[in-house]
């Protein structure tokens, strides 16, 4: 095999490295590149040459990565260096961050990208407060795979013991993140043990050494396969006759001939082909920088996002997020910032400040502002929607950075949650601001189901689903729902209806109409309707929810394949003759101050799964078609509900 | 038959053809610095896979020293004819003719420096908010802590204790206006990508490249090739040797190697077993330890 098309086989691995120079982490670094042949001779000569004149004993390697005069000067590394250096099986890619100075910031960059990382331990030291503090930062920037270092074993005797109470203490301590993938391996780096080669003094160690773990770690953890997102990066158009939308897939997988939705305009189209320079591809995956075509003119620009129709992300303006500080002038919540979030640039405000962490006791502490190097949850509102996923699910589409508008310099970093839980208007503390805000049980440990929603379901025979009627009042939306339940009870389906009566009139009693208490409304409807489900039941569901952000919060609890979105509406004149409830006379007579639809906004679906026109189609057009849908459910294949 | 990339180069690949496309997205007048040499070669080839079928919506730039070896610019020409590039040329002879820089005397004269001039006169004059860049990160210790997005002043400086963070793959181009800045794609490639690209993708590449008979005189450690813009010192004897160039510069620094390797797949084996870095050979980094730093800080590509 010829040796260009041997390198051309290797993959590559991003990597970074944390731990302070005492850690020894140039040593390491300045080892893998020497033992790998990756350091050249005119390299070593001038480090050589750079050590005798600070008057060091022997070569000191960390001068190959302190690239910067400052730096040399001052014997510290300011900024994150890159460092590369290859094996025949892979291509590697170090972000080395430094230590001391301007830590978080630096390692929070270097760790962005990074598939795996080596947190360092002084063997002499174990667990110390900033080897907590890497491994932190290891789990909010969600890095698949971490190695734990233990350096300096010659120092401590090669002893099994100290290196097992290390681990134990390390393993102890990450159970409070979401660090997944967690090996450790003895070594002294400045011996060269267990680095490149195995260790003779550590027979008890068999796991062998950091560059073989290096070299079979997965790749490409980070990437998540299922959600198909491709933001719209730029607009290709040669001619009349060809418009090709340029971009990098985010995530998911797409192939020529599905059907894709634009955000946040909601056109739908297929696409016709995927353009490259090599010619066309059956398939765009993860990471490839393509050109989509579709079948139809769409006026889709910079910004949009293509997405499937039955698997969209949130589409909001207001979300909680983890917020790294990076910039020297502190956070202000008056300053207007831009937002990049995948190729989209918003204005964006950050609302409230939730809690500070100490990164080195994850304290949570309660803080006006954050300043450079510091981390905090916090809400930011955007001016216009921005199309997201949390970060722990798809990092590509969870993650932002703020810019400041005046000096343009980037600010800060962000890691989204997911939409905003809390209620405004009500002081924390409240009881009902503690009854409602879903994350904050700090002391109810998931277990999951007693009885697996699976069970109830083979045992009814058919599967749990969600159908949810959304449209502006007198609609039909109700009338529909009632009679589709009855047809699926008489063909012995489980079911449940939940309609703005009944619970308006208990669970959310204490609510009214604004902005907020709607809002809560439907997110507390989706909870119960969560409960239905997980007992096996169809729930039928009708509300008004006039808001995009809260239905699309409701069918994020469900599988994408388990909610029905029912659009319903008519014409505004059908509405105001039928006005079953009396609603538009009252607003006529002004005995109510607006109606959804009829002067108070309603926020249309993007994709519902199905859209019925009740004065065009009829009542039994609708019903039809909904029970068409959900015919599929039977799980048994001989009771098909009627 | 062209072989398919795939594996590392693909990754690279796609990261710089994003790159390039934020470029063509985020700014209003980009250029591509072009010089000739292979990491420029292979950028502008990026480019063009970036846009297809669209050509790139941006001119190639090559800042001229005047002392550059003639295959040099007859590849270029060439090359942009071939490929349907657009390309502006600016002369250091013209900054030097202007009395904008002062010509460096004595046999190790040099217009490497002067370039930054012409460089930073001609962005200004095209009225440039971008100019690419084929610098990588391996190349040298000051470029390995350069962004993908480098910002410079309104005096085309660098800053380089004072870099914006760049996460993800989320690129800040936003400047003041006067301000521009240099965006390099191919940061993370190291010299053995960029063989092993141009060996697979069948890019060509100016014969310098490849071992050939020629004249040259060994300086300070270097071979120099016999041009007319090398003044023999006294002491010095030129010789012929076979030779070939690992990086492409002015004829004035940029040295020779003794080589066999002929093809680009020959090459790749020597690059595999080469105990000296690609720049080795370049004299104007030897100048000084932070030699690269200093010159990129005022400017410099």
């Amino acid at each position: 095999m010829n040796a260009a098309r041997a390198y051309a086989e290797m993959d590559l691995l991003r990597f970074s490295t944390a731990g302070s120079v005492d850690d020894g982490k140039s040593t390491l670094i300045g080892r893998l590149l020497y033992d790998t042949k990756s350091i050249f001779q005119d390299q070593m000569e001038q480090i050589e040459g750079a050590s005798r004149r600070l008057g060091e004993e022997g070569v000191n390697l960390a001068l190959l990565t302190d690239g910067l005069r400052a730096e040399r000067e001052q014997k510290i590394t300011i900024d994150v260096a890159y460092r590369y250096f290859a094996t025949p099986k892979r291509k590697f890619i170090i972000a080395d961050t430094p230590g001391h100075v301007q830590y978080t910031r630096n390692m929070v960059t270097g760790a962005s990208t990074a598939d795996l990382a080596i947190i360092l331990i002084d063997a002499r030291k174990g667990v110390l407060t900033q080897s907590k503090r890497h491994a932190f930062i290891t789990s909010l920037l969600g890095i698949p795979h971490v190695i734990v270092a233990v350096n300096k074993m010659d120092l401590v005797a090669w002893s099994e013991g100290v290196f097992d109470q290390i681990k134990g203490e390390f393993g102890e301590f990450s159970k409070k993140l979401e660090l997944k993938h967690i090996t450790y391996v003895p070594m002294s780096a400045l011996l060269g043990d267990n680095v490149v080669e195995a260790s003779e003094n550590m027979p008890w160690f068999q796991g062998g050494p950091l560059l073989h773990r290096l070299e079979t770690a997965t790749v490409g953890g980070r990437r998540n396969s299922i959600d198909f997102r491709f933001p719209v990066q730029y607009v290709i158009r040669p001619n009349q006759n060809f418009r090709g939308f340029s971009g990098t897939v985010a995530s998911g997988t797409v192939q020529p001939g599905e059907e894709v939705v634009a955000l946040p305009s909601g056109f739908s189209s297929q696409v016709r082909t995927i353009e490259t320079f090599d010619g066309p591809k059956r398939v765009a995956e993860p990471g490839d920088a393509v050109v989509l075509t579709l079948e139809d003119e769409l006026d889709v620009s910079r910004g949009e996002m293509l997405v499937r129709k039955k698997n969209v992300p949130t589409v909001g303006n207001r979300f909680e997020a983890y917020l790294c500080w990076m910039n020297e002038a502190s956070m202000n919540s008056d300053t207007p910032y831009v937002l990049l979030h995948t190729t989209r640039e918003v204005q964006a405000f950050v609302e409230r400040l939730e809690y500070r962490v100490d990164v080195d006791t994850l304290h949570r502490e309660s803080v006006q502002t954050l300043a450079l190097n510091e981390i905090g949850r916090v809400d930011i509102t955007t001016s216009m929607p921005i199309f997201y996923d949390p970060y722990r699910v798809n990092n590509a589409t969870g993650s932002f950075i703020l810019m400041d508008p005046h000096t343009n310099v980037t600010v800060a970093a962000g890691m989204i949650r997911g939409e905003v839980r809390r209620m405004e208007g009500r002081k924390p503390g409240t009881a009902s601001v503690k009854a409602i805000s879903r994350p904050v049980s700090p002391h109810v440990t998931w277990e999951g189901w007693n009885i697996p929603r699976e069970e109830r379901e083979a045992r009814s025979g058919h599967r749990a689903m969600v159908v949810w009627f959304t449209g502006i009042s007198g609609t039909g939306k109700t009338t529909i729902a009632r009679e589709v339940e009855r047809r699926l009870f008489a063909g012995g389906v489980q079911t449940m209806l939940l309609d703005g009566d009944h619970i308006r009139h208990g669970l959310c009693g204490d609510l009214g109409f604004s902005r907020e208490d709607r809002s809560e409304n439907i997110r507390r409807v989706g909870e119960v309707a969560k409960l239905f489900f997980e007992q096996g039941c169809v729930v039928l569901c009708a509300f008004v929810s006039p808001y995009r952000r809260g239905r699309e919060a409701v069918r994020a609890l469900f599988p994408a394949d388990r909610f029905v979105e029912v659009y319903v509406h008519a014409p505004l004149e059908v509405l105001r003759e039928r006005d079953p409830k009396g609603l538009y006379a009252k607003l006529e007579r002004r005995e109510i101050e607006s109606l959804t639809g009829a002067g108070s906004a309603y926020e249309l679906p993007l994709s519902p799964e199905i859209e019925l026109d009740t004065h065009a189609q009829g009542l039994e057009d609708g019903i039809a078609a909904i029970l068409a849908r959900v015919r599929d459910i039977d799980t048994s294949g001989h009771r098909e509900p009627r | 038959m062209k072989r398919a990339i795939q594996g590392h180069l693909q990754q690279l690949e796609n990261e710089s053809v994003h790159v390039i496309r934020e470029v063509a997205a985020q700014f209003e007048r980009p250029y591509l610095l072009f010089s000739g040499g292979k990491d420029s070669i292979v950028l502008s080839w990026l480019a063009r896979k970036a846009f297809h079928p669209a050509p790139i919506p941006f001119p190639l730039l090559h800042i001229d020293t005047g002392h550059n070896f003639p295959e040099t610019l007859e590849f270029r020409d060439w090359y942009v004819k071939e490929m349907g590039y657009d390309l502006e040329v600016r002369y250091v002879q013209d900054s030097i003719d202007q009395g904008r820089v002062q010509e460096e005397t004595g046999s190790s004269a040099s217009r490497n420096a002067l370039q930054t001039v012409t460089l930073l006169d001609a962005l200004k004059e095209l009225r440039a908010d971008a100019a690419l860049g084929g610098a990588r990160r391996d190349e040298e210790k000051a470029r390995a802590k350069e962004r993908f997005f480098s910002h410079r002043d309104t005096f085309g400086q660098w800053d380089p204790k004072n870099q914006r963070p760049e996460l993800w793959n989320l690129y800040n181009g936003r400047k003041n206006f006067g301000e521009h800045f240099r965006v390099f794609p191919i940061s993370n490639w190291t010299e053995m990508d960029i063989w092993q690209y141009i060996d697979l993708e069948e890019i060509p590449i100016p014969n310098l490249y490849y071992s050939h008979e020629r004249e040259v005189v060994e300086r300070d450690g270097i071979l120099l090739a016999c041009t007319e813009f090398i003044q023999l010192r006294t002491e010095e004897l030129s010789s012929v040797r076979r030779v070939r160039f690992r990086t492409i510069g002015d004829a004035t620094c940029t040295g020779a190697f003794e080589s066999e390797a002929a093809s680009v797949e020959a090459i790749i084996q020597e690059t595999a077993a080469a105990r000296i870095t690609e720049r080795g050979g370049r004299s104007d980094d030897k100048r000084s330890e932070a030699a690269m730093e200093d010159r990129k800080r005022q400017g410099y590509f």
